[in-house]
């Protein structure tokens, strides 16, 4: 059952140094509370893993958590790059960073798989990409890293002989996600974009859920997602904790933050004022 | 890209809305269309706010039949929600609704392209580990090329952009040439057009490779092969696509002056 706890508790009790740890929200609902709760306790060696790197990862690579990023796509939406994302790839600031890439489908079904208790999941997918050749091919461009096994492989249907793709299953240490609400028994509800969010929780060893508010009764919604207590380790109260992403019926998306987080992150130093002044700033446990 | 075309009229327009234009036009009422996010977004929202009111927006984020009012800033603003026949999760847009090839166009955008419309948002320069540019990666656009039944790229045309061979193959378009698709097991057709601020390219039917066919008022098929990286072959008389009309610009501007403002 879902204990419900500080978000400071919450981070402390289960992200840990070089854990990997999944931070999921399509857009919607990004856990940003639970991130820079992260960054202010300081963890480091991490593998983050994301479908959607936006800014919290942006954030978190900049701060020097993160060892190694499993994504599908590490952008700014509809603004542009994510700089200290760039940076740590292309200069290895703070430190480097390894990387493994793959589509969007890809890592839907690999956390499916990881749900699902399965090794692996089956797609139609990556045929003639790099991204397949780079896990494939001995000779070419190599795998990403010589730690990394494959997570791309060939497969036969063993009923039509077709070839198609699997893709290895995602099994983060930890899962952090933010919901609308969640009950006094720390069920959890969700509703609107809802992402990859249920998969990663149930992919998950552990599970961190910051919630908007928590409520006596969960009134039922209609398309809403319920993670029933059972399933999460830690339920915090964070109302807000989803800014500048929104939490759908609780808040609007900043968009002019988005924009503005542009030129925040362009250079090393802007950034570090940033952090001190934005996350430091706040003694970890305090919020 | 800001330059002012001027034209017979009184109306002008820049190239960025000449592009969204022609490329709203080749979307018919009551298909269904995966939307990427940028120039392919105002093209397909301008689309349903002119001549297609029917048309289905499908956005990544599990949005199916978005109708939104204003442009959204990224795929997953929350009017796209609020406004959709359905909402469904992540793996299952990608499971249910795009990998049985049940979407009729693809709308996408690319960093570099090539003669055989393959696109790379992945990496430019270097080598993989050590890019000269780093770019954001594939998001859901490989099998959006692989499975939507047809695919159509909007690009701003550049000699750099527009390569011979890109460096990193994020998305299939035709491969290395005829025969590809059907070997990679790739079941929608490909690139049909790439729409581009100068015109439109179209695949020869014979080798695939992608051609000038269209050229938008005032530009000429000469400034287009200036920038293009492979040796663009053109149709003897390139179509002259006609200018934004006045409501298709206003259209577009009403959505364009809203953006920036855009919440849910």
């Amino acid at each position: 059952m879902a204990e419900i706890v500080s978000l400071a508790e919450a981070v402390e009790r289960a992200i840990h140094d070089g854990d990997a740890v999944a931070m999921e929200g399509f857009t919607h609902l990004i856990p940003f509370a639970a991130g820079h709760e992260v960054m202010r306790q300081r963890r480091r060696d991490l593998t983050l893993i994301r479908m959607t790197p936006d800014l919290i990862y942006d954030q978190l690579i900049g701060a020097g958590c993160v060892r190694k990023l499993i994504f599908s796509w590490g952008g700014n939406p509809g603004v542009g790059s994510l700089h200290r994302f760039r940076d740590a790839v292309e200069h290895s600031w703070p430190v480097p960073l390894e990387i493994e890439e793959h589509s969007h489908a890809g890592m839907a079904n690999r956390y499916v798989a990881g749900a699902s208790g399965l090794p692996f999941a089956v797609l139609r997918g990556y045929n003639g990409t790099d991204l397949y050749r780079l896990e494939t091919l001995s000779g070419g461009r190599g795998p990403v890293s010589a730690t990394t096994a494959p997570t791309i492989k060939p497969i036969t249907c063993p009923f039509t002989g077709e070839t198609l793709t699997a893709v290895s299953a995602i099994r983060p240490d930890v899962a952090v996600i933010h919901a609308q609400r969640a009950d006094r028994s720390g069920n959890v509800q969700l509703w609107g974009i809802i992402g990859v969010q249920k998969e990663a929780v149930l992919a998950s060893e552990r599970s961190v859920v910051t919630v908007e508010e928590i409520v006596d009764e969960l009134e039922p919604r209609p398309g809403a997602v319920v993670l029933p207590g059972w399933t999460v380790s830690f339920v915090a109260q964070a109302p807000g904790g989803a800014h500048p992403s929104y939490a759908l019926g609780y808040s609007a998306r900043d968009n002019d933050y988005y924009v503005a987080w542009d030129a925040i992150a362009r250079e090393r130093g802007t950034f570090t004022k940033w952090l001190e002044e934005q996350v430091y700033v706040v003694p970890a446990g305090q919020l | 890209m800001t330059s002012q075309m001027s034209v017979d009229h009184a109306v002008s327009y820049t190239a960025d809305e000449m592009m969204t234009v022609s490329a709203a036009r080749v979307l018919r009422d009551g298909m269904t269309c995966f939307v990427g996010i940028g120039l392919p977004s105002s093209a397909a929202n301008l689309a349903r706010a002119t001549h297609a009111p029917s048309l289905v927006l499908i956005y990544e984020s599990g949005t199916i039949g978005a109708k939104p009012a204003q442009l959204p800033l990224s795929i997953g603003d929350g009017m796209l929600a609020e406004t959709a026949d359905a909402v469904v999760s992540v793996p299952e847009i990608f499971n249910y609704w795009l990998q049985p090839g049940r979407i009729d166009v693809g709308f996408l955008g690319a960093a570099q392209i090539d003669k055989f419309g393959n696109i790379n948002t992945t990496v430019i320069g270097g080598d993989y580990r050590n890019p000269k540019v780093r770019l954001p990666g594939a998001g859901g656009a490989p099998e959006i090329a692989a499975s939507c039944r047809e695919v159509i790229v909007v690009v701003r045309q550049s000699y750099r952009s527009f390569v011979e061979r890109v460096d990193f193959v994020t998305s299939v378009g035709y491969g290395s040439g005829p025969g590809d698709r059907e070997r990679l097991g790739l079941t929608g057709a490909g690139p049909k057009k790439i729409i581009t601020d100068l015109g439109v390219l179209e695949p020869d039917p014979e080798t695939l490779e992608f051609t000038l066919t269209g050229l938008y008022p005032g530009v000429s098929a000469s400034a287009a092969k200036e920038r293009t990286g492979w040796d663009l072959a053109s149709a003897a008389e390139p179509e002259i696509i006609a200018a934004p009309t006045p409501a298709e610009l206003d259209a577009l501007r009403r959505f364009q002056g809203t953006r920036a403002r855009s919440h849910q």
